[in-house]
C-alpha cells in the first residue's frame, strides 16, 4: 500500500438487504454503510452530514431500529434488514405518513436533514404511536436541522401519528 | 472523513476471536463502534485490522441475579440493557444513567461494555462501574481474568487491558437493602456529552440514619472520579450544611477543565449544584426503598 502505484484496495463481495431488495456489491472493508448506500447502490436519499454520528442526517433503520449509517461499516451490515427513506413510501409509491406529515406541516426547508428525521420518526411512532409534544421533541433530539425548523418538525411528528392512526394499513414499505 | 484501509474479520466464536487477536495484537475490536468508527473516520486512530465481535452469539447475554447483580455480554446494546425491566429493578442506577448515554439512535448500536472499555471520563458508564464497584471480565488465549473498576481505569481513555485481551462481560452489583440512588447531568442538549454529570448512592442504617454516601462524576476529571462523602453527614441526618460540605469536599477531588462548551468555573459550579441535588435525591430514594422493604 505504501508502494507508489499500488493503489488498488482489496474488496470483498457483500450482500446488503435494503428496502426488501438484496444487492450484491464489491466494497473495501472501510466502506461506511452511508457511502455504500449512496455510491454503490445509488440510494442517495440517505444524506451524509457530519460523518461522525452527531447530525443524524444519515439515520436509517437497521432491523427497524434507527441507526447512524455513518457509524457502521457496510461489510458489517449484511445480516440486517435495512430501511432507508426510499423505503418510507406507501406500497403504491405515494408518500408515507411521516413524509406526508412533513409536507402538510412545512416540516422541511432545505430538506438536507429530512431523511434522517423521517426514518427516526417512523421508528419512534412504532414504539410510541401517540407522542405528547414533549415526547415528540425527545424522539427527534438526536437529529440536527440547521434551518432550525424544529417547531414544524415537532408538529409533523404529531401529524404523522394522526395519519398513521387514520390509515394504519397503509404503512411504509420495509415493515 | 473516511477511515484508512484495514483488513476485517468477523469471527463467530470467542475462541476464534481470541486466536485472531493473539495473532494480530495491533488489531482493534469492533463492538458497537459508536466511538471507534468516528475516531477512525477522523483519523485520530489508525487501525490496521478490525476484529468484529458482533457475530459472537455467546457475548449477547444479560443475566440478572437477584441479590447479586447484573451481568451483561460485550455485544449487549445500551438500548437492550436500558429496556431490561429486571436489570432495572436489581440495579436502578444502571437504568437511570443509561437514559443519559448519547441519543437513542446511538444507544441502539453502541454497547455498554464497549463504552466501559473506551474509558472516557465524560462517559456515564465508566463512572457507574467505578461508583458501584463493578468488575469486568476479560479473555485472551491465555485464559480469563476479572478486573475491578478500581484497577481498570488507569488514564484518560486508557484501561489496564493487555494486548490480546477482549472484554467479554461486565458485572454490576445489585442495590443492597436500605440503599437509594440518583443520577443527573447537565448537557447543552439531552444526549450530548455532559458538561457535568453526577451519580450518587446513599445507604441508611436500620433506624434510617445515613450510613454512607458516595458520588461519582462525569466530565470533570481525567479518569472516572468517585468521592466518599459520608463524613459530611456526621449525625446521620441530611442537612443543608452537610450537602454544602459534600459539594466542597467533592470539588477537592475533581479537576474541571475549560473547553469550548464551558469554563472550568462553570463546570465546578455544576458539580456543586448537582452534588447537592443528586445526593438529596439518592437519600430520598433510599428512604422510600427502605419503607417499601419494611412494608413488603
Amino acid at each position: 500500500m505504501t508502494t507508489p502505484g499500488s493503489t488498488a484496495e482489496q474488496t470483498e463481495t457483500i450482500r446488503l438487504r435494503v428496502n426488501g431488495v438484496t444487492h450484491e456489491v464489491d466494497v473495501p472493508p472501510r466502506r461506511l454503510l452511508s457511502d455504500a448506500l449512496r455510491h454503490d447502490l445509488g440510494l442517495t436519499g440517505t444524506h451524509v452530514g457530519c460523518e461522525h454520528g452527531v447530525c443524524g442526517a444519515c439515520t436509517i433503520l437497521v432491523d427497524g431500529q434507527p441507526t447512524r449509517a455513518c457509524l457502521m461499516f457496510a461489510i458489517a451490515a449484511q445480516e440486517y434488514e435495512l430501511t432507508t427513506v426510499e423505503g418510507m413510501t406507501r406500497p403504491d409509491g405515494s408518500l408515507g405518513p411521516v413524509q406526508q406529515a412533513f409536507k402538510d406541516c412545512h416540516g422541511l426547508q432545505c430538506g438536507f436533514c429530512t431523511p434522517g428525521f423521517i426514518t427516526t420518526i417512523e421508528a419512534g411512532l412504532e414504539e410510541n404511536p401517540d407522542p405528547t409534544p414533549e415526547e415528540a421533541r425527545d424522539m427527534i433530539s438526536g437529529n440536527l436541522c440547521r434551518c432550525t425548523g424544529y417547531q414544524n418538525i415537532v408538529k409533523s411528528v404529531r401529524r404523522a401519528a394522526e395519519l398513521k392512526r387514520e390509515n394504519p394499513t397503509g404503512e411504509g414499505a420495509g415493515q | 472523513m473516511k477511515p484508512a484501509a484495514f483488513t476485517y474479520q468477523r469471527p463467530t466464536t470467542l475462541t476464534q476471536a481470541l486466536a485472531a487477536y493473539a495473532a494480530a495484537p495491533e488489531a482493534k475490536v469492533l463492538a458497537g463502534g459508536q466511538s471507534l468508527i468516528p475516531l477512525m473516520s477522523m483519523r485520530l486512530t489508525s487501525v490496521p485490522e478490525l476484529i468484529d465481535i458482533n457475530g459472537i452469539e455467546e457475548l449477547s447475554h444479560i443475566h440478572v441475579e437477584r441479590g447479586q447483580g447484573v451481568r451483561f455480554g460485550a455485544i449487549v446494546r445500551h438500548a437492550q440493557l436500558h429496556a431490561h425491566a429486571e436489570a432495572r429493578e436489581v440495579q436502578p442506577l444502571l437504568h437511570a444513567a443509561l437514559s443519559h448515554v448519547a441519543h437513542a439512535t446511538i444507544r441502539n448500536r453502541g454497547t455498554t461494555v464497549g463504552s466501559i472499555v473506551h474509558a472516557d471520563a465524560s462517559g456515564e458508564m465508566p463512572m457507574i462501574m467505578s461508583l458501584l464497584g463493578g468488575t469486568l471480565t476479560v479473555a485472551s488465549v491465555e485464559g480469563r481474568r476479572e478486573i475491578t473498576a478500581e484497577d481498570l481505569f488507569i488514564g484518560p481513555l486508557e484501561t489496564s487491558l493487555q494486548a490480546g485481551e477482549i472484554a467479554v462481560e461486565a458485572f454490576v452489583p445489585a442495590l443492597p437493602a436500605r440503599h437509594g440512588v440518583a443520577f443527573d447531568e447537565i448537557a447543552r442538549r439531552h444526549g450530548d456529552y455532559a458538561l457535568c454529570g453526577v451519580g450518587a448512592i446513599v445507604g441508611l442504617d436500620a433506624d434510617g440514619a445515613i450510613e454512607h454516601v458516595r458520588a461519582g462524576y462525569v466530565s470533570v476529571s481525567e479518569t472516572p472520579a468517585v468521592v466518599d462523602l459520608t463524613g459530611c453527614f456526621p449525625d446521620g441526618e441530611l442537612t443543608e450544611q452537610g450537602l454544602k460540605d459534600a459539594a466542597e469536599l467533592a470539588l477537592t477531588h475533581l479537576e474541571p477543565e475549560a473547553d469550548i462548551h464551558a469554563s472550568a468555573e462553570y463546570r465546578a459550579q455544576l458539580a456543586r449544584t448537582l452534588t447537592t441535588r443528586v445526593v438529596a435525591a439518592a437519600h430520598a430514594d433510599a428512604g422510600a426503598r427502605a419503607n417499601a422493604e419494611v412494608t413488603a
